[in-house]
Order: C-alpha cells, then sequence, then structure tokens
C-alpha cells in the first residue's frame, strides 16, 4: 500500500503522531471510559461508612509508610482468597479512597478484611515489633507512630482535598475533626484505619454522640462517629442491565 | 450500564476489528517485487514494498478469529452477557460451592459428637489446625503458645476455663479482659509489698510480715476479681496468681506496671468469621493442646 496518503502520514510525524494516539485510544475508549459512568465503580457499596478523622489521619500514615508495598487490600474473586481473608472485593468498597489502596504485590498477607480481627493492643505490639506475636515475620518494626501525636491541621487539609475530589465529609464532619484527633497518635490512628477495613454492614447505625476527647482509642467500637454512609449517598442500583 | 455506553463500546470494538481486516487485507494485495515504496537512496537503492508474509497474516487472522469468538462467548461487548453466561460472580459462587461441598462431606463425619469426643480424632485435629493457622495464629502463635499478653493455650492453664464450653464460648463471642488501674487508689507504701507478694504468692520463704500488710490490700482491692485465695475468676478472665504463668510479664516491673495501669485484654468475636463448624473444629483443637498429659 502506497498512495498519496501513505507518503503524507510517514513524512508527516505530527500526523503520524495523532494518528497514533488516535489508534491506541480505542482501548481506552472501550475499557476505561465507560467505567468512569458506570454506578457499580462510581456509588458507594451499600454500607460503605465514611471514614473517621482518626482513620483518614491513619490512611495517610499508611501511605506515608509505604504499607501498600507489601499489602494489597483487595480480595480477588478466587474462592482460596475468599476462604482465607472473607467476601472478595468490590469495586464500589474503594470509591470514596483516593487513591485506593488494592496495592499489587503481597509479601505480608491482604488487608481488606483485617478490621476486627485482632484486638487493638495487638496491632500495637504487633506494629512496634511483630516478631514480638508473629515469630516468624519480616515486617518491619513502626515503633516511632506511637511517640508522634497527629497534627489536626495536616487532617484537616487531607478532608478538604479528599472532599474536593468527592468524599462527601460534612463541614460539621471537618470541623470536628481537631478535636477528634486531639491527643492521638499517629499508631492510634494507623490502628483505627487498619480496624475499619472490612465489608461494609448494609444496616446502618443509629445516631452517635459525637466522640469525646478522652475517649480511650478503641477505634473498632467508634465508627458510629461517621454518619450512616446511606444518609450520605444513597446506595444506587444500577437500573439498565446486567453489570459488567 | 446504560444504553448509551453499550453501544459505544460495542461499536469501537467491532469496528477496530472491522478495521484491523480491512487494514490487513489492504496490506495483502500485491505481489512480491511488484512496486517500491518510492523512497531513492545512493542514486539508485530502492525498497520494495512488498505485501505481509502470508503466514504473518494468517496468524493476524487467527487472532481476530479469536479475538471474535472470545466476544460471542464471553461477556465484552457492552452489555452483551456472552453465550456462555460466564460471570466472574458466577465462577466464584461455583467454585466455592465445590469447596464448602468438600468441607461440608468432612463436616457431616462429625454427627453430633461433641468437642470433646471430636478431639480425639486426628482428622478433626488437621482440620483444627488449618482453621487456627488461619484464624488464632497470628495472636495466640503457630505453636499455640502464645505471647506476652496473648494467652498460651497448649498449657494446662485457662483465663476464661478450659472446658470445651468455654473454648467453643471464647472464640464464637470473643473476650474483653479489663484490669482496672489502681495507681489513684493503692497507698504507694504498700504497692511494693502487693507487687512482691503477687511475683511470690506461692513460695513460702516470702517475707512474712510484708505478705500480712499486702493481704490487707489485697482483700479489699483484688479478692473481688482475683478472689482471696487468689485463684482468679474463670467467669470474669481474673487470672490465677499463684502459679507461676504470668499473661502479662512475671517481673516485678510489669507486676507493678500491670497493678498500677492495668491492662486491656481483647479476643475478637469470631461468630461472623467462622462458621459454625469450623468453631467447633477448631475448638476440638485447641481442646487437644491441653489434653496432652
Amino acid at each position: 500500500m502506497s498512495g498519496p496518503l501513505h507518503d503524507k502520514i510517514e513524512r508527516n510525524i505530527g500526523l503520524m503522531g495523532i494518528l497514533i494516539a488516535v489508534a491506541i485510544s480505542f482501548g481506552g475508549l472501550v475499557e476505561i471510559l465507560p467505567l468512569m459512568h458506570q454506578s457499580s465503580t462510581t456509588q458507594p457499596a451499600p454500607g460503605l461508612k465514611i471514614r473517621t478523622p482518626l482513620e483518614v489521619a491513619g490512611r495517610d500514615v499508611y501511605i506515608r509508610e509505604g504499607c501498600y508495598n507489601c499489602h494489597s487490600q483487595m480480595v480477588r474473586s478466587l474462592h482460596e482468597e475468599v476462604m482465607r481473608y472473607g467476601p472478595a472485593s468490590t469495586a464500589g468498597e474503594s470509591v470514596w479512597d483516593h487513591p485506593f489502596q488494592w496495592g499489587s504485590k503481597r509479601t505480608g498477607p491482604d488487608l481488606a478484611r483485617v478490621g476486627g480481627r485482632y484486638s487493638d493492643d495487638w496491632h500495637v505490639i504487633h506494629l512496634k515489633n511483630p516478631r514480638d506475636v508473629v515469630p516468624e515475620s519480616n515486617m518491619p518494626g513502626y515503633p516511632w507512630l506511637a511517640a508522634t501525636p497527629l497534627k489536626a491541621d495536616d487532617v484537616v487539609a487531607e478532608m478538604r482535598a479528599l472532599s474536593r475530589v468527592g468524599v462527601p465529609f460534612t463541614e460539621q464532619e471537618i470541623a470536628a475533626a481537631p478535636a477528634a484527633v486531639e491527643g492521638h497518635t499517629q499508631m492510634d490512628a494507623l490502628i483505627a484505619f487498619l480496624q475499619s477495613l472490612k465489608v461494609p454492614k448494609p444496616e446502618a447505625p443509629v445516631v452517635t454522640p459525637p466522640p469525646t476527647p478522652e475517649q480511650a482509642p478503641a477505634p473498632a467500637e467508634t465508627p458510629a462517629e461517621a454518619p450512616a454512609a446511606g444518609e450520605a449517598a444513597p446506595a444506587t442500583t444500577d437500573a439498565a442491565a446486567p453489570a459488567q | 450500564m446504560n444504553a448509551t455506553w453499550h453501544w459505544f463500546i460495542a461499536a469501537i470494538a467491532v469496528g477496530s476489528i472491522i478495521g484491523c481486516l480491512w487494514l490487513l487485507f489492504s496490506n495483502a494485495r500485491g505481489t512480491p517485487g511488484e512496486s517500491t515504496t518510492g523512497h531513492v537512496w545512493d542514486d539508485d537503492l530502492r525498497e520494495y514494498n512488498n505485501p505481509l508474509p502470508r503466514w504473518w497474516l494468517n496468524m493476524f487472522i487467527l487472532t481476530i478469529v479469536f479475538g471474535v469468538g472470545y466476544l460471542v462467548y464471553y461477556p465484552g461487548l457492552g452489555a452483551f452477557a456472552g453465550k456462555s453466561g460466564w460471570t466472574q460472580e458466577k465462577q466464584l459462587a461455583e467454585r466455592m460451592a465445590v469447596v464448602k461441598a468438600k468441607r461440608q462431606a468432612v463436616y457431616a463425619t462429625l454427627g453430633d459428637r461433641d468437642v470433646a469426643a471430636l478431639s480425639k480424632d486426628p482428622a478433626v485435629l488437621s482440620l483444627g489446625r488449618e482453621v487456627f493457622l488461619n484464624n488464632c495464629a497470628g495472636c495466640h502463635g503457630a505453636d499455640a503458645r502464645g505471647a506476652r499478653g496473648f494467652p498460651n493455650l497448649a498449657d494446662k492453664d485457662w483465663i476464661y476455663g478450659g472446658t470445651p464450653e468455654a473454648i467453643v464460648t471464647s472464640i464464637t463471642n470473643g473476650r474483653q479482659g479489663q484490669m482496672p488501674t489502681f495507681s489513684a487508689t493503692l497507698d504507694p507504701k504498700v504497692t511494693d509489698d502487693l507487687v512482691d507478694t503477687v511475683k511470690h504468692w506461692s513460695d513460702p520463704n516470702f517475707n512474712a510480715q510484708r505478705r500480712e500488710n499486702a493481704m490487707k490490700t489485697f482483700a479489699v482491692t483484688c479478692a473481688a476479681c482475683h478472689g482471696a485465695d487468689g485463684k482468679g475468676n474463670p467467669y470474669i478472665g481474673a487470672p490465677n496468681l499463684t502459679d507461676n504463668i504470668w499473661l502479662h510479664g512475671g517481673s516485678r516491673e510489669k507486676i507493678r506496671e500491670t497493678i498500677l495501669f492495668g491492662r486491656k485484654s481483647s479476643m475478637p468475636a469470631h461468630k461472623d468469621i467462622l462458621g459454625g463448624d469450623d468453631i467447633r473444629v477448631v475448638s476440638s483443637y485447641v481442646y487437644s493442646l491441653s489434653q496432652t498429659p
């Protein structure tokens, strides 16, 4: 095939570049673009709870320390994984995670269902020196987290940034954040975040006393600090067609 | 997925396939040696514009045939579900059904035997060990010997009782242990004596004067949970202080820390994580660990 068109494209690198971009965009147009408009990937899973300020701070610690380098947060839909970790993850669980923490490498176990499986005290010991409770572990210790207090300004800034990309924090929640993280360490925050990683439960908890600063860090018992997800963003089901 | 996106995906996918075919066949025309690309180098050096080799073309066509077959059989063309009806969820459900049926077959052999009887069955124990390693070893250790703050399950000492029923309850509902703090209420003068008395509880050579001094405080402050004889109370998870087994450490420093600042221990409930039969077999395994003479 050597016509005038071929000749023209071959001699004009700008035109060829544009056409190459068009050619390779088809894959993305088909595989990526529709997902941004599909309720199963854009709507929160039923019962998904919005993170408390402490959990938001803990998620920051998780990312900063690079936990995702060794831990995934996605139970794949394979029976081996479901047997080991719990129900398979769904896209709707991650709609408020920016960026999501799915990860791709498992030097350690998956953490998507780790919430409630260990006590807070276990996490404290394990994060300071994992070998104190799991002798065969090769995870590094993170003892400084327990000695580093949270900065309220950082948490507020993080919540504002997240709300800008679509996490429905209310103004009251953001305003209450400094009090909620007051007196807590990064260790408390990380543990609160880890304890929040579980299958979303559709039944909405009843309304909730505001967090008190003198409360001991017991994140497993305080997810009720956030309003029920069902109120913040009603879960929608895909009306049109079978989910792909 | 709504109709617009369905057609958007389907049109691009089908269009791409047709485009590939067109490109392929438009490049397949002509015979080798017939025309050149038109470039000339070094006065007379030209490049033939030969069609693609036949074997290569055929391979490409095979991939297109495979692609079309795939899109017919599996979901991929927008909302078209594919002739096979395959979905990720369905495949998982089928695999889970197979695995669960296998488990069920094993569990069916359990019959109505109780945990004590099951703990003598090697097949049950190996299954129970599997559940243990997956769910319990993180805190209690792969050898079930625990760690500081996490009870050893392989000895004969039990905080909440070592009967099969107590073990099943501990696993099913979890346990919340709490030792209150006494730093505010305890007379500092008596603290040393109390620490040493607790540490040397069963030592007959311990200073009788100090023991007597400490026991006055013990009787009003500690005995309610740990019992007047210090042997603990499995109903509220108050440990036995008379033996030499220490959950939170048996050094003077650790005992002092425990008395002054309290302890909080928590065993998570597993009723939502494990099924009833899983709990039965893992309870049998745990029970068996303390049954060896």
